[in-house]
């Protein structure tokens, strides 16, 4: 290889950062995450599991009101639509994301290897504010994080699944230790999602130029990086 | 309950309580988060725009085929021992216990129409002279709880085969006393776990658990288990039903 096409390659690798499959299956993931929970946040309204509700306006599923006028009930069959419906982009655009990751070996470059040791040194550093960024390289932290939600992900369809069919899908549930014990690990799960929301929300408007990045999959020019 | 027995009508009664419910979130909100702007920034009055609920409808439709595809006619539900059945199963209708259907049994009829090739009336009496069998299985509502009990009846199948039904029709619909109204498809109605039932906990169906007959059908959430049914149908057309037709997923399958 010539030290100009090597050049060019290099150059070229550096300027993606973000795949376009994973750009794509993020901002898909995104939109379904932001229906499933919101919507599910009706459905558990309709039967708290729990000492609380969710505020009806932070809810999916239509008007209240007018499904209380028009309708005769309370706004859960709209929550149920959209549940039902996020499913199915959740878990279609979940499977192609983690095929891609595999099969491409996105997971292995951009995810692993990843320890304990390495998590808490770079956790330590974070909170320290001595963590640096760099474009294409995930930290120890980001690495946890990513894996944790995307196994996360993985346990909400399983889960949900043990909830909604216990009789077609009778063992699922059994492993999930029955029809009421998956309805909890469904809710911890969305919990521990939405814990993870914060964060990484919080991490993009801390360190803001991470945003157009997801978008257009480029890192400015000036900015190290790794390669992915 | 001065509000309820105020109101005539049972939808007026679940504006009353579902209003009272409301301000119930209502005060919750406000004692909750002050979460006013986000709030109104997430009416979600999205639904409502006519292309998105068709888009939804459409969904809901595409589920009912996708659950039909999963539904396995020789799968029997979980079935558990009959010391974990609740004996004081949990009252459930779209209105209090006020406005419970009072049916005589001794002028009680089962009508029968659409596809069935005898279509005679059946007194309580012949009914109870079926051969019936028990279950002890798990009631699923769609709104998340679930209940474990024990009813007793005579499986749908073998009244379905005793008055002449066509079974490879599509469809069997219920209609209920209290105006209720709902119907399920042939593969779940032939299913060996669905009972039309006249006994829970042993003994005959109180007036709030559907007296004289109720749907048990385990293979489905709780909202296709008609009570208090007065009339069968058995057809090719779609018949929808009470929830079903206010956005409820019509298959139902559990």
């Amino acid at each position: 290889m010539s030290d100009i096409t090597a050049g060019r390659l290099q150059r070229a690798s550096r300027l993606i950062v973000h795949p376009l499959t994973v750009r794509i299956t993020h901002w898909l993931n995104a939109l379904a995450i932001v229906i499933m929970i919101m919507s599910g946040w009706r459905i558990y309204n309709s039967d708290p599991i729990f000492p609380f509700s969710f505020p009806v306006g932070l809810t999916l599923g239509g008007s209240y009101d007018g499904s209380v006028d028009i309708h005769n009930e309370d706004g859960l069959a709209g929550a149920l639509q959209w549940h039902f419906a996020g499913m199915w982009l959740l878990t279609i655009n979940g499977i192609a994301y983690i095929a891609y990751g595999i099969l491409s070996g996105h997971f292995r470059r951009a995810l692993f290897p990843v320890g304990p040791a390495a998590f808490v040194r770079d956790t330590i550093a974070a909170l320290q504010f001595k963590l640096p960024h760099h474009y294409g390289v995930y930290n120890a932290v980001q690495r946890t994080l990513y894996l944790g939600v995307v196994a996360l992900g993985v346990i909400m369809v399983l889960s949900g699944l043990a909830i909604w069919k216990p009789g077609q899908l009778q063992e699922l549930t059994w492993l999930f230790g029955g029809f009421d014990v998956a309805r909890v690990i469904h809710f911890l799960g969305m919990t521990g999602i939405v814990l993870f929301l914060i964060v990484h929300v919080a991490l993009v408007i801390i360190v803001p130029k991470t945003l157009p990045t997801m978008i257009t999959g480029r890192a400015p020019a000036d900015e190290p990086h790794g390669k992915d | 309950m001065s509000l309820i027995s105020s109101t005539s009508s049972s939808k007026e009664l679940l504006r009353a309580s579902s209003a009272a419910r409301q301000i119930e979130r209502r005060l919750f909100l406000r004692q909750g988060l002050s979460l006013g702007a986000l709030t109104l920034l997430t009416g979600c009055d999205v639904t409502d725009t006519s292309a998105v609920q068709g888009v939804l409808n459409g969904i809901s439709r595409w589920n009912d085929r996708a659950q039909a595809a999963l539904f396995n006619p020789h799968r029997l539900m979980p079935t558990y021992p009959e010391s974990q059945a609740v004996k004081d199963f949990r009252y459930n209708a779209y209105y209090g216990a006020s406005q419970i259907p009072k049916i005589d049994g001794a002028t009680f009829k089962l009508n029968l129409s659409g596809l069935i090739d005898n279509r005679k009336p059946w007194t309580l009496p012949e009914l109870y002279a079926l051969p019936q069998e028990s279950q002890v299985t798990r009631h699923v509502c769609v709104e998340g709880w679930s209940m474990i009990g024990k009813w007793t009846g005579v499986p749908l199948r073998t009244f379905l085969q005793r008055i002449g039904a066509d079974l490879t029709a599509r469809y069997v619909g219920f209609e209920c006393a209290d105006g209720y109204y709902s119907s399920i498809d042939m593969g779940s109605a032939l299913h060996p776990q669905t009972f039309l039932t006249f006994k829970i906990s042993d003994e005959i169906l109180a007036p709030k658990y559907g007296y004289p007959l109720k749907l048990r059908i385990p293979t489905k959430l709780g909202f296709k288990n008609p009570k208090w049914i007065t009339a069968m149908f058995v057809t090719n057309r779609f018949p929808g039903g009470f929830w079903e037709d206010r956005g409820y997923n019509w298959f139902g399958g559990v």
